[in-house]
């Protein structure tokens, strides 16, 4: 279970730039969760998921997972806690590293460092099963390099290291918005099935409101910091492009000016 | 011009390569120190030039008190894990950028090193300390032997110590530091530890020049950096070559060693050719530079602005030759067919 309680950030804070990114943020995802995240630009939707993974601290605010506060924690210490997959597919693995030496980084989140092998042959076997049911013929390339990796099969790749460690909560800032529709529906595929066969708690963040709908069970709405909005189960189901249009111009109290967002309906 | 060339001596050349062999295997030492900063952790360590004379400093003084070599070397080993702390210390917990740091610490050496010797060079005593490496000629061979086996010994250690656990998240944190604290990485602690494992060998270097010269001056390392880049630099244009698409990381380390001792081997060459010793260090430049250039120009030959003339010069003469074609002899064929193109689309847009 991941609680969020009265969290506020401010960036740049008494300049001419400060902006209150997050403002008095309240949420409980329970276990099992999968909780979308819809927003205009500048909303508070990636603020949201780097204050839950530690990136810079809070201004103030707790953050629980199953109950323990980790908002003293750096980004390092959460990490055990969270699987992430980034916007920019370049973020989320090591480049210059092999796909098994990348999984086996993966593999010890969580783990203390020492001087055992970094990557043995019998974990190489399980990555090799893990990758093969990608369907991107990455199994037979486990010795390659990352960076030859396409955009989405980098996504796909960052998505398996995120969850082979099964993780308290999965934080995917939107994941798919760097590739074509797709790769995107893909890599959407193979994240629907993934956190169904772990039964994993999600947040994902996203500009496609149509995603937004089909995914989870549950979506949040963010403006200026706040949370204006948050639907879950039959209701949730119900959903529309048109109605959540609707709603953001009935909460926020002014027209839908993100082209982006209509555009990807 | 003539006299210059009669005054080079060919078997004064042969009688300095050993020497140079000597000294490129152990300033690849240094230069395998200078690849886990630069390369494995991409960060452009200053220390160096202080660190490696800080070995040096210690291992003469240590001597002088005779104390046993093998012990020396273990204690510049240290001193220079010491010296990479300072740096990282200074980056990680300070918030210094990398190359102030390192010049800080290189900086601060300076003064730390007149203070070990007590001036600003010390020598050993010749014949009156027992070393295991030495320029004497008569241990010459003995010298390049077991250096040689120290570099694969300590290439072997460095491809090990990578591999493991702790050295996959060194390398990590040099490539994607972001993605290394996603997966748990202390990616501070990791760049203090490559930069003392990478300052250890380089003053560990430096201490093994100590006792083949059989001096430490405070001012040995003045330019060091230089000299490891030029090795690491040299190796992978060289490993590069011979190696091509079969190029692996053990590969990798060992051509480090191999261009330290090219350069080294460029350097007598230079020697013997006379020229001063001045004008070394303008030399080093140069060599580095080259080496630098080497890989550029290879990727200018097929993607450059500049080269786009002359890939397309094929191109236009075969425009320039179709289109006098045109002209002069099937003029009128020409005019058919296009003729026949309008009918075709015509029948089409039917």
């Amino acid at each position: 279970m991941l609680e969020l309680r009265h969290i506020y950030k401010t960036f740049n804070p008494g300049t001419i730039n400060e902006k209150k990114a997050l403002v008095d943020v309240n949420l409980t995802l329970e276990d099992g969760d999968f909780c979308t995240v819809i927003g205009g630009n500048g909303a508070g939707k990636s603020t949201i998921m780097n204050a839950i993974a530690g990136v810079w601290p809070l201004d103030s605010g707790m953050i629980l997972v199953d109950g323990v506060d980790i908002s003293g924690l750096s980004e390092y210490q959460r990490a055990p806690f969270f699987g992430r997959v980034f916007q920019d597919p370049m973020t989320g693995t090591a480049a210059d590293m092999q796909i098994d030496e990348n999984m086996a980084l993966a593999a010890r989140r969580g783990q203390k460092r020492g001087f055992r092998w970094g990557c043995t042959a019998r974990e190489r076997q399980t990555y090799r099963a893990m990758l093969s049911r990608l369907d991107l013929g990455l199994e037979d390339r486990l010795t390659a390099k990352v960076g030859l990796l396409s955009g989405g099969q980098r996504q796909a790749l960052t998505l398996i290291m995120a969850t082979m460690k099964k993780p308290k909560v999965l934080l995917l800032d939107e994941h798919t918005a760097a590739l074509d529709p797709k790769t995107a529906s893909k890599v959407l595929q193979a994240t629907d099935q993934i956190v169904t066969e772990n039964n994993l708690t999600t947040l994902m963040v996203t500009h496609n409101m149509r995603d937004a709908i089909a995914h989870g069970n549950r979506l949040i709405m963010l403006d200026s910091g706040h949370i204006i909005y948050d639907v879950r189960g039959e209701e949730k189901k119900k959903l529309t492009v048109e109605d959540l249009l609707k709603k953001f111009e009935e909460v926020s109290g002014g027209a839908f000016a993100n082209d982006r967002m209509i555009l990807s309906k | 011009m003539a006299a210059y060339f009669a005054s080079l001596n060919p078997v004064a050349l042969w009688n300095a390569a050993p020497g140079g062999i000597a000294q490129g295997l152990i300033w690849g030492i240094m230069a395998l120190g200078v690849y886990m900063t630069f390369r494995i952790l991409n960060f452009a360590d200053m220390t160096v030039d202080g660190s490696f004379a800080l070995g040096g400093a210690i291992a003469v003084m240590l001597m002088l008190k005779g104390v046993n070599p093998e012990i020396v070397l273990v204690v510049s080993f240290l001193a220079g894990l010491g010296a990479g702390f300072i740096t990282g210390f200074l980056h990680t917990m300070l918030g210094i950028p990398d190359i102030l740091a390192g010049i800080l610490t290189q900086i601060s050496l300076y003064s730390i090193n007149l203070n070990i010797m007590g001036k600003a060079n010390q020598a050993v005593p010749v014949g009156q300390v027992r070393v295991f490496f030495t320029s004497n000629i008569r241990y010459l061979g003995q010298t390049i032997a077991l250096t040689l086996v120290v570099d694969v010994i300590l290439i072997a250690i460095f491809y090990w110590f990578l591999g493991t656990e702790n050295g996959s998240a060194i390398r990590a944190t040099g490539i994607n530091a972001h993605m290394s604290r996603a997966q748990g990485i202390n990616t501070n602690r990791m760049k203090v530890e490559a930069l003392m494992v990478g300052n250890a060998l380089v003053s560990l270097s430096g201490g093994i020049l100590a006792e083949y010269q059989g001096f430490a001056d405070v001012k040995m390392g003045q330019g060091s950096i230089v000299i490891g880049l030029a090795a690491v630099i040299i190796g992978e244009v060289l490993a590069q070559l011979v190696a091509g698409k079969r190029l692996n990381f053990i590969l990798r380390l060992s051509f480090t060693v191999i261009g330290a001792i090219v350069y080294y081997m460029v350097y007598v060459f230079v020697l013997w050719l006379k020229f001063p010793a001045d004008d070394m260090k303008l030399l080093t430049a140069i060599v580095v530079a080259i080496f630098l250039a080497v890989p550029y120009f290879q990727e200018q030959k097929t993607s450059s602005f500049h080269g786009l003339k002359r890939r397309n010069a094929k191109l236009r003469e075969a425009m320039r030759k179709a289109a006098e074609g045109d002209d002069v002899i099937n003029d009128t064929a020409a005019e058919d067919e296009r003729q026949e193109q309008t009918t075709e689309t015509g029948k089409e847009a039917d």
